[in-house]
């Protein structure tokens, strides 16, 4: 019988597996994946979770008789060891050799800690639900907490600490919070947003120390020689895409799983979600999306290719975060060049949605509280400026 | 013929599902929650609900087969 192998069993593994039965396989589907808890959703865990409105068993990904009523056979807590191209075999830590007719990869990333980041009990890192509950439980008991990395992921976990009435510090390497995702305007408001809900903010600054007291961090020093107390620090500097376990398989690695325009990176073996590096076909440039959107949409994409389809994957990028009472919201991809226009209300009221732009062309279009408008200017992405203006005029 | 759910409280506000099925879904103006147009899909609906289910990405939209 022919047997699909699918590995890495979150939001891309699940959702590939899902599409090929909707898409009428009848063969066999093998899902590994080395977490041991059944698939869970992440965007809560540093929101939801952290703050206690969300528990766990709010964020299985699929019923509990998901795998069951799809013909899938589900092994957890058992990781892929190596990818044998030869046999075609996914070697499994056991030792266990799972022949395959195709292969999906979706491995994911995982937390990428600092070079001299030192093991500590208080040091938290945060990608799994497990991350998520013990960072929750350090968080109640802590009075001052230190989150390095003001990405989306550090600033949730800053504001969720706020909120849970600890003492916040958020240390970022850039000037300002956010400033690759969403420009140089709109993370200045980002950066007073923070200030103006009690979160403490140093940019351009990273640690220089880590200092301890029985094996427990107690402080950190900034390279400009500040003391920073803190009970509880989270790394929050970005992941590493999971593809250890593929480098002596011959497929080509480079920050992630290389594949083509149809999410192929090899005969009959795709890859997709967080793991997955592909040639954006309109863009003309290789893309890693760490989204949550793009890893069902891939899946999606890559399932039905490996079945006979030949759809190119063509997202348009999308991304939210959510902190303090603020949700931005963005379409297309900002470059940290790009031209910004505020199409509706300014940069200091409750909510607002912006146009950007590069080469007469627009990049990508942001709300900010203004998820319905953001949504109805996204078909803008891609559009001449020309072709659009007034801009001020889109979002009316 | 599906039957169409949607969980507000879970609902982000992404759009994707209105995106996906602008027929069926839209959005409340002032915090973008998801709105359903109409609680049934059938024929050419369908996929695109199916579409938008997979893409949400707060698992808001649950489909029961009818």
């Amino acid at each position: 019988m022919r047997r699909i192998v699918i590995v890495g069993a979150a939001v891309a593994g699940l959702t590939a597996a899902e599409t090929l039965r909707d898409e009428g396989f009848t063969g066999a589907i093998t899902l590994v994946d080395g977490e041991r808890h059944a698939a869970y959703d992440r965007p809560p865990l540093s929101k939801q979770v952290l703050s206690g409105r969300m528990q766990r068993s709010d964020l299985a990904l699929k019923p509990a008789d998901f795998c069951a009523s799809h013909c899938i056979e589900h092994r957890l807590g058992v990781r892929a060891q190596r990818l044998d191209m030869q046999t075609r075999a996914v070697v499994l830590e056991t030792g266990e050799r799972l022949r395959f007719d195709e292969l999906i990869i979706a491995t994911g990333l995982r937390p990428k800690p600092l070079s001299d980041q030192p093991r500590l009990s208080g040091i938290h890192m945060l990608r799994t639900l497990d991350d998520a509950e013990a960072l929750r439980a350090d968080l109640l008991q802590a009075r001052r907490v230190a989150v390095v990395g003001a990405g989306f992921l550090g600033s949730e976990i800053a504001a969720t600490a706020r909120e849970l009435g600890a003492h916040a510090t958020l240390v970022d390497a850039l000037e300002l919070p956010m400033l690759r995702q969403v420009g140089r305007d709109v993370a200045s408001v980002i950066l007073r947003t923070h200030r103006e809900r009690g979160v403490h903010v140093r940019t351009g600054r990273v640690v220089a120390e880590f200092h301890h007291q029985h094996e427990r961090v107690k402080s950190l020093t900034l390279d400009d020689g500040e003391h920073l107390d803190a009970d509880v620090v989270v790394v929050a500097v970005g992941s590493i895409p999971n593809t250890e376990w593929l480098e002596d398989s011959g497929l080509t690695l480079d920050d992630g799983v290389l594949c083509d325009a149809y999410c192929r990176a090899a005969d009959g073996v795709y890859a997709a979600g967080d793991v997955a590096r592909w040639r954006h076909p309109r863009w003309g440039i290789s893309l890693r999306l760490e989204h949550r959107v793009h890893a069902a949409e891939q899946a999606m994409v890559a399932a039905r290719n490996l079945l006979g389809a030949a759809i190119p994957f063509d997202p348009l990028p999308y991304f939210w975060t959510d902190f303090h009472d603020v949700k931005v919201q963005v379409f297309g991809r900002i470059g940290l060049h790009d031209a910004m226009t505020v199409t509706s209300g300014d940069l200091a009221a409750r909510s607002f949605t912006a146009v950007y732009e590069h080469a007469g062309v627009i990049t990508a279009v942001l709300g900010w509280n203004a998820a319905r408008a953001v949504r109805r200017m996204s078909a803008l992405v891609g559009q001449p400026v020309d072709a659009v203006k007034p801009l001020a005029a889109i979002a009316a | 013929m599906i039957k169409i759910h949607v969980d507000e409280h879970k609902c982000v506000g992404a759009g994707q599902c209105v995106l996906a099925a602008p027929q069926v879904f839209d959005q409340r103006e002032e915090d973008g929650v998801v709105l359903l147009l109409q609680d049934h899909a059938e024929g050419g609906l369908e996929p695109g609900v199916r579409k938008a289910a997979k893409l949400c990405p707060a698992l808001a939209i649950r489909i029961e087969e009818a």
